[in-house]
């Protein structure tokens, strides 16, 4: 596949050594570590790595790649596989965007807006982030762009307030999928932690089995604190998947496969762009290969 | 707190060594890799931790670690020391000598330019009893002049813009024009976010620093960046010659190291520190607090002090 062939180039330029020695292990933990996987994670990764060589008497360093590649798919795909989106065959389905400051979180709903809008589905905004300076303004180009309405209240009113219009308008109006924006926060902000979770009752009250999808929005560029916000933002309002953005950079985002790992949340889109159609759904081999790119790129020079 | 601090982690690295009299070159590499270990979780680049654990070693190694009676102190002593002077040390201000004096915010997407603009000319007008005009020449998000009209609006001060269809450089320039005229003795020039690897983007940038000609280049980087940081810094001040940074987002609770690793490519002084969402939630950078707070050591310093 491609995955292992990529694998294969960049191992070999991780590696490029003639045996298995401590200081292959170590590139290949610098390379980890500056993907911003993690200590832990990366330490993990690169035991599993020793034993599996170990068990499988391995002496050339050719042949590591696709047990690597089999410990990071591992991990990235979790047990139950990948999972797409649960979208409601019939009738409504809310989606609550969340997450930290400057995330991507309103544009990631322009996308996917736009996405299901020519799936042929009826899809609504509600502008649940009535804090931000321009966040209204902001959401109302994005439906203006994509042609679906949005649902607003006036800056400063209360965001469940909002969201509730929503969930009112889209049953009136026969909508399919809602998408609730809301205002970035820290999650170590409890006010504001609060005032989410009230978001979130209120979908429920109106649709027991709602929100459908609550996605954690994270910015390829975030380090470690992501993890932390994985944790706090899924203990508020139950997280259900990761939209991974920004990763046109050069950022890897490898938080991400400590997050699948430890707290079992799996990552369903990535950005990968400002544009409407830069999103795409995420794809762990893909991503795997990525993570390596700049190896692959050193080998081919 | 995610993590644990790095004095408890070499406290338990250094548990062994009490009693034992004399440390060894073997305890001193034990004790590199917790600090190593604390300074990766802290999301400062691999290669700037290399960097600083081979200095910190010299030194620990030399004779003041050696020969101390109290070693593990001693380690967090020459740790704290080196960090802080990497920092930078003292405080830094604003070089603003034109009239008027210009000032531009860069940096990568959602990062905190926008906001800290309008922090930023509320601290000058307040605090220095300065007269400043906002420039908004971000014209591709989608209301980004909008959102600098609310806070101008917020803050009591005047927004310049041309609207989102006119080019960056040309608003730039008319806004320094207008502030001129107007008798402006500061401008704030807040430009869209991108990424350190879209050319024309930096070429724009280029240009209207060509133009404009500013006192100061100002950097905002997030935070809570992990690794990719280093790029991003050695990047914008390849292209830009930066003067300076804003680390916003510092309310939240991530250590931070990012502002290491910003401060040991580029050479440049974190000159302010964005502590939340509100126009006055700006606060002059600590380099020696920042210290504390990337090692997670609170109580680093009264250990140090029994030291
Ligand atoms: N390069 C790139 N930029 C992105 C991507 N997604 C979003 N952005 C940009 O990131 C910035 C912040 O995006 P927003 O959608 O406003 O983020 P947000 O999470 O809604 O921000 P707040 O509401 O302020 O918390 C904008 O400039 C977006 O254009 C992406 O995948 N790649
Ligand atoms: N908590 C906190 N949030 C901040 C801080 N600075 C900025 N923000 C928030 O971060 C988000 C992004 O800020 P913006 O000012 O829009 O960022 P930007 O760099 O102008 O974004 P683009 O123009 O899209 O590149 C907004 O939600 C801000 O309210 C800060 O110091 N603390
Ligand atoms: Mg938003
Ligand atoms: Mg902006």
């Amino acid at each position: 596949s491609k995955t292992s062939s990529s694998l294969v180039g960049a191992v070999g330029s991780v590696l490029n050594r003639s045996k298995i020695d401590e200081e292959m292990y170590e590139e290949l933990e610098d390379i980890l570590i500056g993907a911003d996987v993690g200590v832990n994670t990366t330490l993990e990764i690169v035991d599993r790595l020793r034993r599996e060589v170990k068990e499988r008497k391995v002496k050339e360093p050719a042949e590591l790649q696709p047990i690597l590649s089999e410990i990071l798919a591992d991990l990235l795909r979790g047990e139950d596989g990948q999972q797409g989106m649960n979208i409601q065959a019939e009738g409504l389905t809310v989606i609550l965007f969340v997450g930290v400051n400057g995330v991507g979180k309103t544009t990631t709903i322009g996308k996917l807006a736009n996405k299901y809008k020519r799936e042929g589905k009826k899809v609504i905004l509600a502008a649940g982030d009535t804090f931000r300076a321009g966040a209204i303004e902001q959401l109302e180009v994005w439906g203006e762009r994509v042609g679906v309405d949005v649902i607003r209240h006036q800056a400063g009113s209360d965001p469940a307030a909002v969201v509730f219009d929503g969930i009112q308008a889209a049953r009136a109006r026969g909508a399919d999928i809602l998408l609730c924006d809301t205002a970035g926060r820290l999650q170590n902000k409890v006010n504001l932690m609060e005032e989410l979770k009230k978001v979130h009752r209120v979908v429920k009250r109106e649709i027991p089995d709602a929100p459908h999808e609550t996605l954690l929005v994270l910015d390829a560029t975030t380090g470690q604190n992501a993890l932390q916000q994985a944790k706090i933002f899924s203990e508020a309002v139950d997280v259900s998947g990761i939209v991974l953005t920004k990763l046109d950079g050069t950022a890897k985002g490898g938080i991400v496969i400590a997050i699948r790992h430890e707290l079992g949340l799996p990552v369903k889109w990535v950005g990968l762009g400002e544009k409407v159609d830069d999103l795409q759904e995420f794809d762990p081999d893909q991503y795997i290969h990525a993570l390596f790119q700049q190896e692959i790129e050193k080998a081919e020079e | 707190m995610a993590f644990e601090g790095l004095s408890e982690r070499l406290q338990s690295a250094l548990q062994k060594l009490r009693g034992k009299g004399k440390v060894s070159e073997a305890d001193v590499k034990e004790a590199m890799r917790e600090v190593r270990l604390a300074l990766l979780e802290a999301d400062v680049n691999y290669k700037v931790v290399k960097d600083f654990i081979a200095k910190v070693r010299e030194r620990a190694v030399g004779q003041e670690v050696l020969k101390s009676l109290t070693p593990g102190q001693q380690v967090i002593k020459v740790v704290n020391e080196e960090l802080t002077r990497l920092m930078g040390g003292e405080q830094s201000k604003l070089e603003l000598k034109s009239k008027p004096s210009v000032i531009m915010m860069v940096g990568l997407q959602g990062a905190g330019k926008t906001t800290t603009t309008g922090k930023l000319a509320h601290y000058l007008s307040k605090k220095q009893n300065r007269r400043p005009l906002l420039v908004a020449a971000d014209v591709y998000r989608p209301a980004a002049i909008r959102q600098l009209e609310v806070l101008g609006e917020q803050i009591g001060l005047p927004v310049f813009s041309l609207g989102d269809k006119e080019n960056p450089v040309r608003i730039a320039e008319e806004g320094v024009a207008r502030a001129k005229e107007e008798g402006h003795d500061v401008v704030l020039i807040d430009t869209a976010g991108r990424l350190h690897i879209d050319e024309n983007m930096m070429d724009e940038l280029k240009a209207i620093r060509e133009k404009v000609k500013p006192d100061e280049i100002l950097l905002v980087v997030d935070a809570m960046t992990g690794q990719d940081a280093v790029n991003v810094a050695e990047s914008f001040n390849r292209e830009l010659e930066l003067t300076g940074v804003v680390l916003t987002k510092l309310d939240g609770d991530t250590r931070g190291g990012a502002a290491l690793s910003v401060k040991a490519v580029t050479d440049r002084p974190v000159k302010f520190a964005g502590m939340g969402e509100k126009v006055d939630a700006l606060e002059p950078f600590h380099p020696d607090r920042m210290a504390s707070r990337i090692l997670g050591m609170g109580d680093v310093l009264t250990l140090i002090e029994k030291a």
